[in-house]
């Protein structure tokens, strides 16, 4: 009888080792925790190019988190990017003329959304339009010009 | 010529016997789980020797395979001065590969060759016949509380051997190489996703459990009782659970990962 206690106890204690392992990884490892975040709101904003932005990339004002993208869609009207994104409730106050840019973390790292609050006195609200935005700054482009420009420059020294 | 072709149609025939014998097993072994709900002794007590015992052995080796992630990591990270990313490279490739293979090959190793013997030796020593001789469904007693028990240490054990690697990483990481502390957790939780890689990692484990027993139980069950045949039952379990199990990797991989 003493025996099969003790192996009853360390059964119990080995699952309840593995079940803390897996809530370990739940929610130590894994972005879960971000999940539970209580409710949010969606502002959309179209961009004329988003860059390689993708769903659940991070929304982020002044640096910190506010919330992640929802949906990425292309509007065939405007030959627009629209991408929506769930805001954390509460963030309420974003000013109407919020400015909304695509920029990279890192040079190599991974796009987000950065809000710049404007100065008005009105609040973006739940389905509202972010009118002022900036692309995504597409390398190869940037590059581009960058040679087309010394190599005019160059053509235009040898003219002189 | 009519030799070889003999040889391969005796082959294929038995392979398939084999693989229907198999599966008529596995069955059998399933129906009897109704069973095991008024006697969970049988359950608990083989929880203990199937998980409980192999628990030293994934926690050792899940220590150390996530130290050498660290170590391999980090040399190579820092040669693109991306130490910090190494929180993310060692918990993706526990959670996602290492933690379900790993376990599974030690599982297979350390528990699954104990079932294939100790069944085998069973029904060596008549054991099995003489229960049957009882009336008492060797299968149903004996066979399904193993299988239940495998099924449900193998989820548990990966997930401790992915958890206790990931600490191991941070110990080599942070303690020995100087990677930060935060950047090291906050870099994991900004990538790694609860659906696309813990769910899945853990549905490779659940399957890879499921496969691992099933092959020990059924290579012990099948064995041809002798010495000899015990002994070549034990070796077919560990080899054939572990092509499945990397097989099966191959697939699983193929099927969650591949889109996106």
């Amino acid at each position: 009888m003493q025996h099969s206690n003790t192996q009853d106890t360390l059964v119990g204690l080995f699952v309840a080792a593995g079940i803390a392992g897996l809530f370990f990884l739940a929610l130590q490892v894994s972005n879960l925790s971000s999940f539970v975040e209580e409710d949010s709101y969606t502002v959309s904003a179209s961009f004329e190019n988003s860059g390689g932005l993708k769903v659940k990339s991070p929304v982020s004002a002044a640096g910190v988190k506010i919330g992640q993208v929802k949906a990425i869609s292309f509007d065939p009207k405007t030959y627009q990017s629209v991408v929506e994104m769930a805001i954390y409730s509460q963030y309420k106050t974003l000013p109407s003329d919020t400015t909304a840019s695509v920029f990279t973390a890192g040079l190599l790292g991974e796009q987000y959304v950065n809000l710049e609050p404007g100065g008005s006195d009105e609040y973006l609200e739940d389905g509202g339009k972010i009118e002022l935005t900036q692309s995504a700054i597409i390398l190869e482009k940037a590059i581009g010009q960058f040679l087309f420009k010394s190599a005019e420059e160059k053509a235009e020294g040898k003219k002189k | 010529m009519t030799k070889f072709l003999n040889t391969l149609g005796r082959t294929t025939t038995t392979s398939f016997t084999k693989l229907g014998r198999g599966s008529y097993f596995l069955l059998e072994t399933l129906t009897g789980i109704i069973d095991i709900v008024p006697r969970p002794r049988l359950l608990i007590n083989q929880v203990y020797s199937v998980g409980v015992l192999s628990f030293l052995i994934i926690v050792i080796s899940g220590l150390f395979v996530g130290m050498v992630l660290g170590l391999q990591g980090y040399y190579i990270l820092s040669d693109f001065g991306a130490e910090e990313t190494l929180g993310l490279m060692v918990a993706a490739s526990l959670v996602r590969e290492l933690g379900p293979v790993v376990t599974a090959l030690l599982f297979a190793g350390r528990a699954g060759s104990a079932l294939t013997a100790e069944i085998g030796l069973m029904k060596a020593t008549e054991q099995l016949s003489g229960m049957e001789m009882m009336a008492v469904d060797p299968i149903r007693r004996i066979i399904t509380p193993r299988f239940l028990a495998g099924f449900i240490a193998m989820p548990l054990l990966a997930a401790l051997f992915s958890a206790v690697g990931i600490v191991g990483g941070q110990i080599v990481g942070t303690g020995l190489l100087g990677v930060d502390d935060g950047a090291y957790w906050s870099q994991m939780q900004a990538n790694i996703d609860f659906e696309d890689d813990i769910v899945n990692g853990f549905i490779k484990s659940i399957v890879f459990g499921f496969v691992t027993t099933w092959i020990a139980l059924f290579e012990g069950y099948d064995t041809v009782p002798t010495s000899e045949g015990v002994s070549r039952a034990t070796t077919r379990t560990v080899v054939n659970s572990a092509f499945s199990i990397l097989g099966l990797d191959f697939i699983l991989t193929a099927l969650m990962f591949g889109e996106d």
